[in-house]
């Protein structure tokens, strides 16, 4: 399973100012010969006693790699070597497979993204729970199930009892997400490995699981959390290495790192965050571009630079000091960046005042397993005019998706009605529809789903232009490739499969789709949910390019309260299958009215408002 | 849905299937060219009142809906009817063939699980030379037609080496060359499902979980992944050990066992219809009840499909 561990064992002093972890120039690569890959080029850092060493990258960037390669787990056919790596003064550069197991777990836990999935479906919380104990054998085999109550007690998941009895898919994502942490500290590890810990939580679990990882870096844990989001990490660390291409190219304090970056592609990451500052700016600056996979460089943030000089395509940058314990490798530290202006105004709300969408007491009720019936969807009205962005906001559950498939038409409401450029939209006849129905589109979160894995990006936005068949849509090649155009994607990727493209690539192609037939209305349901923030920032921008060209109507859902205050003209705030909250965005984000609201406002964490919350546990 | 209430629902739908099956099987009674009396008579041409009476004995001379009527009243009460060539009672004459039958593919099935199994754990996603020589050997077993097995099989450990008996035999060891035979055909599609299943499960994070916890590779393998592998397992074995039950004739043929596929090839060809019949409601009654055991099994191994409606 593991590489060869260790090209340079040599006699390490025990670890200095009690540093649990020590790690230099640590090297991972998959492959070898021609098709090897480096993920990770020499990293190195060292993390203490209650401190939380954030990693912060795009996806690709090798933090999760080297997650993984410092609890010996890099994957089949890596080879890992590091300088050192040494775990509370232990070289593991020569730690063997029976070392490496007592430590997983003993010494360093780990906690993975998605509980859902890093559970195992199969088996009660309590025996994934248990599996610890038993592999460490640090409690009799009698006491073993009190202890996993008292640890699903620990991080307070209420009724810990039942909980251990129950599996996976019956807790919530919040209490998985709990019952894994749990599972990762049975042992009590020195080292807590967080790979995107909260990533698919709403805003108030993430806070949440957050205050939890602080209790734990209080009580003495050292914690190395690795996240693509600069503002959930802002929270919590206590030092941010920003990654890229498989080395920290910015290292320091996390005040410093927030409050004065100095590589320039931390400023941009920075910039990506939608949030109330933002608003109104372009979340992502036009890069150079250009075919970025071709060119080898010697700083690889080159291609992508606004910056970029002769001698960063042909020397590696030094590591330069900003400020204590603060530096990035970079040559251009002091510039700034040159000022984007913004091409389009951004404010374009209502221009035309003709409404597109207006749904009125729209109610949708489901039979739950226990054949009782719960409204998903109750009594919601709004109103969506063309070239105005209307936010709807919740947490999962909320009905935000069943009042999407509402207004698509793709359900019928129990009562109340929808309708559709003047004209009724629900409860009419699916053929007097059927005229209408690509005037009102649909962008999904996970556009793979929703694409033909066998058509390609030709044939799926050819087949949205109304002419299905391979030969009709080769005739409309010109118009294809100039939808691709619009929404920014390269007309050679016309013959590639939804497979062979990258997350911003397949949404850039499933909007192309929506926008295929023209539609007055694009419903877009959590379409930025699933990507980096740097990509979530173009696909946003994109949105707002559209809206304003075309004077299209958009219905955004969302979780993430930065993202639908970035976007929308007006927002709604939905909880438990009802409309809380609606107004204006500048009025809800200020003054918000609703108990609620205000809540879900409190829990977004933000890189610019970094405090000291430090929870006293 | 509760436990009980969904047995009671499969055993419902059980005689629904029986019911199903028993109608079909008088249907081809009915539509069987030739006069069962005669069968029933013999060979030597029986007088016209011969055949009259046994036809009235049997009420072959009512109409067809009172036939099918009589038929599905005895069958309720468990009546299989007589053997129109042995003259016994039909029910007698399959209990005892078909126990027979039953141990042959039950050990077969167990020889061939627990020798996929160990494949299975032992190459999945490790050790690629052992792997490719397994997958290799896999493809010749599936390829290699049973009859040529249990005649290889008996030629060398029967004839040559006289470790098991040549033929018949009640003992255990008179079992092993036979359920061997089975095993062979089937161990080959069992290791490569299973090798699949866990190959997938081993890619999950949730294997990386447990590895993150210490745990060392055989209890990941047989804690984690084995479970995983085991529900497309259960749907293949289903099938296939009903497949067994009623049809593993040309095993029983060459190695000389009495069986239910015996039985049944001898009754098709003597047009023993009573016979033929009831081994059609043992393989319908046998299919359901492995059926019901494969639904209750993937209740068992994964505990997400125990909320979902049948």
């Amino acid at each position: 399973m593991r590489g060869d561990q260790g090209t340079d064992p040599k006699d390490a002093p025990p670890a200095e100012g009690g540093a649990l972890l020590a790690v230099e120039n640590l090297r991972v690569s998959f492959g070898s010969g021609g098709s090897r890959v480096d993920a990770v080029r020499g990293v190195g850092f060292t993390l203490r006693a209650r401190e939380c060493l954030a990693v912060v990258g795009e996806s690709g960037s090798g933090k999760s790699v080297t997650a993984r390669a410092l609890l010996g787990l890099a994957g089949p056919g890596s080879s890992v070597a590091a300088g050192r790596l040494e775990l509370e003064g232990e070289d593991l550069t020569r730690a063997g497979d029976r070392r490496w197991r007592e430590l997983r777990g003993r010494r360093i836990g780990m906690v993975l993204q998605d509980a859902l999935s890093s559970l195992d479906p199969v088996r009660t919380v309590g025996a994934e729970i248990g599996e610890t104990l038993r592999n460490h054998r640090t409690v009799p085999r009698q006491a073993r199930q009190d202890r996993v109550v008292s640890l699903l007690k620990r991080v307070h998941v209420p009724d810990p009892g039942l909980r251990a009895r129950q599996y996976p898919h019956q807790l919530s994502g919040g209490l998985r997400q709990r019952a894994l942490i749990a599972s990762a500290v049975a042992a009590d590890p020195a080292v807590l490995i967080a790979d995107e810990p909260t990533t698919a939580l709403d805003v108030t679990v993430q806070a949440q699981i957050l205050d939890l990882l602080t209790a734990m870096k209080a009580a003495g844990t050292a914690v190395l959390l690795i996240s693509h989001d600069l503002s959930v990490v802002a929270r919590f660390a206590d030092r941010i290495a920003v990654m890229y291409q498989g080395a920290f190219v910015e290292e320091g304090p996390a005040e410093d790192v927030l409050g004065s970056p100095a590589h320039p592609y931390t400023r941009r990451l920075l910039a990506a965050v939608p949030g109330v500052r933002r608003r109104g700016a372009r979340l992502a600056p036009s890069e150079p571009g250009g075919d970025l996979a071709g060119i080898t460089t010697a700083c690889g943030y080159a291609p992508r630079c606004p910056l970029a000089e002769a001698r960063c395509r042909e020397h590696v940058p030094p590591l330069v000091a900003i400020g204590p314990a603060h530096g990035a490798r970079c040559w251009r530290t002091d510039d700034e960046e040159p000022a984007q202006t913004l091409d389009t105004a951004v404010t374009g709300r209502g221009r035309r005042d003709e409404a597109v969408i207006e749904v009125s007491g729209l109610t949708k009720a489901f039979r739950g397993p226990d054949r009782r019936h719960r409204p998903a969807v109750e009594g919601v009205s709004l109103t969506v005019h063309a070239g105005e962005t209307l936010g709807v906001v919740g947490e999962s559950g909320s009905g935000k998706s069943t009042l999407a498939a509402l207004v698509m038409g793709l359900l019928e409401p129990d009562d109340g009605s929808v309708r559709f450029l003047g004209e009724p939209w629900s409860r009419v006849p699916e053929p007097s529809r059927r005229s209408r129905r690509g005037r009102i589109q649909l962008v999904h979160q996970d556009p793979l789903a929703s694409f033909d894995p066998r058509y390609t990006v030709e044939r799926i936005v050819g087949e949205a232009l109304g002419s299905p068949g391979r030969r009709a849509v080769r005739r409309r090649r010109d118009q294809i490739t100039e939808l691709l155009h619009r929404v920014g994607l390269d007309p050679a990727l016309l013959t590639r499969h939804p497979r062979e493209l990258s997350g911003g690539q397949r949404q850039r192609v499933a909007i192309a789709r929506a926008l295929a037939p023209g539609p007055d209305a694009i419903v877009c349901d959590e379409p930025v949910s699933a990507l980096d923030v740097s990509v979530q920032a173009q696909i946003l921008d994109l949105f707002v390019d559209l809206r304003d060209e075309l004077d299209v109507a958009l219905l955004f859902i969302s979780h993430d309260l930065g993202v639908i205050h970035h976007i929308s003209d007006r927002v709604i705030v939905m909880r438990e299958a009802v409309v809380v909250e609606a107004g204006p965005v500048e009025q809800i984000f200020r003054d918000p009215r609703h108990d609620y609201t205000r809540s879900l406002l409190a829990a977004v964490p933000r890189p610019e408002a970094r405090t000291d919350t430090t929870p006293t546990h | 849905m509760t436990a009980a209430r969904w047995l009671v629902r499969r055993l419902l739908l059980t005689v629904v299937v029986m019911l199903g099956a028993a109608t079909v099987a008088f249907a081809g009674l009915q539509l069987t060219p030739g006069d069962p009396a005669r069968v029933i008579l013999g060979s030597t041409t029986p007088s016209p009142e011969q055949v009259e009476q046994v036809r009235h004995e049997l009420a072959f001379d009512r109409p067809v809906p009172v036939q099918y009527g009589l038929f599905i009243g005895r069958l309720a009460k468990g009546d299989l009817g007589r053997s129109y060539q042995l003259r016994e009672p039909v029910g007698a004459l399959i209990g005892d063939q078909a126990w027979s039958s039953a141990l042959l593919a039950l050990t077969g099935f167990a020889t061939a699980l627990t020798a996929a199994t160990v494949l299975a754990v032992a190459t999945a996603g490790r050790r690629p030379a052992l792997r490719r020589l397994s997958m290799g050997l896999e493809l010749i077993a599936i390829s290699t037609p049973g009859f040529w097995v249990g005649a290889l099989l008996l030629t060398f450990f029967a004839f040559r080496w006289h470790l098991f008996p040549v033929a018949g035999g009640s003992g255990p060891e008179a079992l092993v060359l036979p359920s061997a035979t089975l095993a062979l055909g089937l161990v080959g599609v069992y290791a490569q499902v299973m090798r699949e299943g866990m190959e997938r499960a081993l890619d999950e994070p949730f294997v990386l979980t447990a590895r993150a916890r210490g745990g060392g590779e055989t209890s990941v393998r047989l804690r984690h992944a084995l479970r995983h592998a085991l529900i497309p397992l259960i749907t293949i074995s289903g099938w296939s050990v009903g497949a067994l039950l009623s049809g593993a004739v040309v095993v029983e043929t060459i190695f000389s066992r009495q069986g239910i596929g015996r039985v049944m090839a001898a009754a098709i060809a003597s047009r023993d219809l009573p016979v033929v019949t009831g081994v059609i409601l043992l393989s319908a009654l046998a299919f359901s009840l492995i059926n019901m055991a494969v639904d209750g099994l993937y209740r068992i191994v994964d505990p997400r499909l125990r909320e979902s409606a049948l």
